[in-house]
């Protein structure tokens, strides 16, 4: 089971609370401090996309994050509930404001996969699945 | 913490001043203020981004869809940022060859190329 695990409205509000969050958590996990800043980047990407599937398929389901404490890493996982989330996906696009957020769709993933070197983005017919893992340094390293 | 917006004039620039954080939430304020900029006939903008603590990719949209603006009207749309959490996020995305990047307002005020 995941050390902590937040369930969410889809509502862009609450991604800063997820952001805060998986922050807390990694560093808690043992993530370099240096990248915690990334961290709370890639989660936030992470969320913000699954948000905007739920608002543009009508997915009332709420947003899900996982955030993982393993024995040499921290991993977190951002579950979306929107049918055929396939990323990349421009079939939709009608033109105007929704060409800018399929932009945006993409421009996160490319964030993402930009800061994150350990990432899976997984994606069928139920949802979607992005996996993103740190390494963590064990208590007894971080001694001067 | 919440987005914070000010803009002034300096000569034929507008500088908009920005703070917080700009991500899915904030972003709309922002793209409403550059939009309003436009419509009001301000073309030459600098965003100054030394008091923003986190952007996002939704934010980047908003710059991008602010630099089509203005270019539409032969306008100019410039940053100033220093922090290097900030700069790092224009570097992957590729945007540091999109957006002219300054170290001070004045210097982004000056720019003419």
């Amino acid at each position: 089971m995941a050390t902590v695990e937040l369930r969410f409205s889809a509502l862009p509000e609450h991604v800063r609370t997820a952001r805060l969050v998986a922050a807390a958590v990694a560093r808690r996990a043992g993530v370099d401090e240096a990248v915690l800043d990334e961290v709370r980047l890639a989660v936030g990407e992470a969320c913000t996309r699954a948000v905007g599937l739920h608002q543009n398929s009508g997915v009332l389901a709420p947003v899900r994050v996982s955030l993982i404490e393993e024995e040499k890493q921290f991993s977190i996982e951002v579950g979306d509930e929107a049918p055929h989330a396939v990323p990349g996906d421009k079939a939709s696009g009608a033109g105007g404001d929704a060409d800018v957020d399929i932009e945006e769709d993409d421009m996160g993933l490319a964030v993402i996969s930009g800061l994150v070197d350990d990432v899976e983005v997984s994606t069928g017919a139920n949802g979607g699945l992005i996996r993103m893992s740190w390494p963590t340094t064990p208590p007894t390293a971080v001694l001067p | 913490m919440d987005l914070s917006l000010s803009t002034r004039t300096v000569g034929d620039r507008t500088v908009v001043e920005v703070g917080g954080e700009i991500d899915v939430y904030t972003a709309p304020k922002l793209r409403e203020q550059l939009v309003e900029l436009v419509n009001d006939g301000s073309f030459h903008l600098v965003v100054d981004m030394e008091g923003v603590d986190f952007l996002d990719s939704t934010g980047l949209g908003v710059l991008v869809g602010g630099l089509k603006r203005v270019r539409a009207h032969e306008g100019s749309l410039r940053l100033v940022c220093n922090q290097e959490r900030i700069l790092k996020i224009f570097r992957i995305t590729g945007l540091t060859k999109v957006f002219p990047i300054h170290t001070s307002v004045d210097e982004a005020v000056a720019a003419t190329d």
